[in-house]
């Protein structure tokens, strides 16, 4: 069963079409990815989900429920909580806070707790900071705390805009530890990456997204093994920026 | 007479009259620091206050006009976000600039045109205009009262910033918007509510400067406005703590210089002040180092 559903989405910025039109689902446990190129609309798409841009046109379906250009806040009510592009993390809050924000709608003040543990147990680099300014964190514990923060607001369905930019190797490969685990404990995720291999690698299914449409899908495998994809973003490591 | 016994009425003056630009300074610097807006019109707001008071006043008893004083203010400062600065939430700040500008000759029409220009006589709050002698030198029980009152609702505002889910948010919005509104808050509330706390602590500010005059007119909330939008520069504009310090700052100097009979430079001193600090040190006394919002 789909927990995501997107139907012809449409965005534009200023007359200019970032997204023309772009279907895709997100069944219940499992991992999506999107792939694409700087510009191709990826972290659009993410966020016209969150509501953070108008749309133009199209629906977008969670849980079973019509959630199309519901306010951002009742988005995050409904489960689905982004990672943004960057990790923007609030570096004039502590660590703790800006754990704490991240649970901000929720009143079940006992099982915040839990949570904190919980995130505190999977990032024990953040428990040991926790009274520091976020600001004054190293990238990787940034994003670490972006997920914690993520995290807290426990999500039924988690996005990640990539989550492994501007790390180094080893990190990434932490990151991608996680998003295992988190999987393995029954979540529901959709991952947008530059880092296409590791991507598809970790993803049961893929989208391809190029201008602002989606012109290839298909399992991780699949993509992995597709000609058109090794050539274009499985070639050396793609640095951004 | 010794020094300190000269100068004792001077510095108590220029306490007082710092809590008052400090409760003005506080509504400039909350809303610069969650909007990056100066807010012309909170300086207008503060003279409205009084106007509210001369008018309530006159037909009730102050126990009824002083809360409706206040209740009145809180409205108004939340009213001119919603109408004048929230549809701009996404243009360019030029525009919410020059929206402020509006409102605040909106307001001083207004207040032309209700008042015809005529001064207003205040009420006069009993208790507050008593007098009492401390340390040999006389004044009003007002002037004893407002630092005291001051401090006590920074610390409060302090309190609710740093402790409370609430101040969080505010924190949060502050610093960024849109991740703020991936956290589940409403910004559009969290805006009204630091608008809420500037314009009561104005209206309080303005119970507590007015009470030192006979009458109100459109135009004398218009010094007090911008001294203490001046301790907001110079405490480093977005700081609370920053406002508050350079606000009695600002108040004890003019009134020394009154002391040793310069009273003639009193205001050009704290305008020469914000030309001082804009050249050596924009971002002021507490300033964070100018981090434009992305
Ligand atoms: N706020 C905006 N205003 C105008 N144009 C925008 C805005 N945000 C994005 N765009 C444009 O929309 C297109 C898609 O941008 P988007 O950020 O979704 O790409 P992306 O796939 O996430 O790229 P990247 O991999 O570089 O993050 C780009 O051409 C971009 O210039
Ligand atoms: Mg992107």
């Amino acid at each position: 069963m789909s927990l995501l559903k997107v139907t012809d989405l449409k965005v534009s910025y200023g007359g200019i079409e970032a997204l023309k039109g772009i279907s895709f689902e997100v069944p219940k446990g499992q991992i999506v990815t999107l792939i694409g190129a700087n510009g191709a609309g990826k972290s659009t798409t993410l966020r016209a989900i969150m509501g953070l841009v108008p749309l133009k046109s199209g629906g977008i379906t969670f849980d079973g429920r019509e959630i199309t250009s519901l306010d951002t806040s009742r988005v995050v009510a409904e489960g689905i909580v982004l990672v943004p592009e960057g990790r923007r993390v609030f570096p004039n809050l502590t660590v703790l806070e800006n754990l704490r924000v991240g649970a901000y709608l929720r009143r079940d003040t006992e099982e915040i707790e839990n949570s904190l543990r919980y995130v505190y147990e999977r990032f024990p680099r953040l428990e040991e900071r926790s009274w520091q300014m976020a600001g004054t964190l190293s990238g990787g514990e940034q994003q670490m705390l972006a997920v914690g923060r993520a995290l807290m607001a426990r999500p039924k369905l988690l996005m990640m805009d990539e989550p492994s930019l501007g790390l180094a190797p080893l990190v990434v490969r932490d990151i991608f530890g996680i998003i295992k685990r988190l999987l393995e404990e029954g979540m529901t995720i959709l991952l947008i990456e530059q880092n296409a291999n590791a991507a598809l690698r970790a993803a049961d299914y893929g989208y391809v997204m190029e201008t602002g449409r989606i012109t290839l899908e298909g399992t991780g495998e699949e993509l992995l093994k597709n000609q058109r994809v090794r050539d274009a973003y499985l070639g050396q490591a793609r640095k951004k920026r | 007479m010794n020094g300190f016994e000269r100068l004792f009425p001077y510095l108590l003056a220029g306490v007082s009259v710092g809590g008052q630009y400090a409760l003005i300074a506080i509504g400039y610097t909350m809303v610069y620091g969650i909007l990056r807006l100066i807010n012309f019109a909170h300086g207008d707001i503060f003279t409205v206050a009084g106007f509210f008071m001369v008018y309530m006043s006159a037909t009730m008893p102050l126990v009824v006009s002083i809360p409706l004083t206040i209740i009145l203010t809180v409205l108004l400062g939340f009213t001119v976000e919603r109408v004048a600065y929230k549809p701009l939430r996404e243009a360019p700040r030029m525009s919410i600039m020059i929206s402020a500008i509006g409102v605040s000759y909106l307001l001083q029409n207004l207040m032309w045109y209700v008042t015809g220009g005529l001064a207003k006589q205040y009420p006069v709050l009993p208790w507050l205009s008593n007098s009492v002698t401390i340390l040999s030198a006389t004044t009003k029980i007002v002037t004893i009262v407002t630092p005291l009152l001051t401090v006590a609702l920074v610390l409060l505002l302090l309190q609710l910033i740093n402790h409370t889910k609430t101040g969080m948010a505010m924190r949060a919005v502050s610093r960024d918007f849109e991740t703020a509104k991936l956290m589940g808050i409403k910004i559009d509330r969290v805006i009204s509510i630091s608008f809420i706390i500037g314009s009561f602590l104005a209206a309080a500010g303005s119970l507590l400067y007015f009470t030192n005059y006979p009458t109100v007119t459109p135009t004398v909330g218009a010094m007090p406005g911008l001294k203490a939008f001046v301790a907001a520069v110079f405490g480093g504009i977005g700081s609370i703590p920053g406002a508050v310090v350079g606000a009695f700052l600002i108040g004890i100097s003019e009134n020394l210089i009154k002391a040793f009979g310069y009273s003639t430079f009193s205001d050009a001193f704290t305008f020469a002040l914000l030309i001082v600090i804009l050249l050596v040190r924009p971002t002021g006394l507490f300033g964070e180092k100018t981090i434009d919002k992305v």
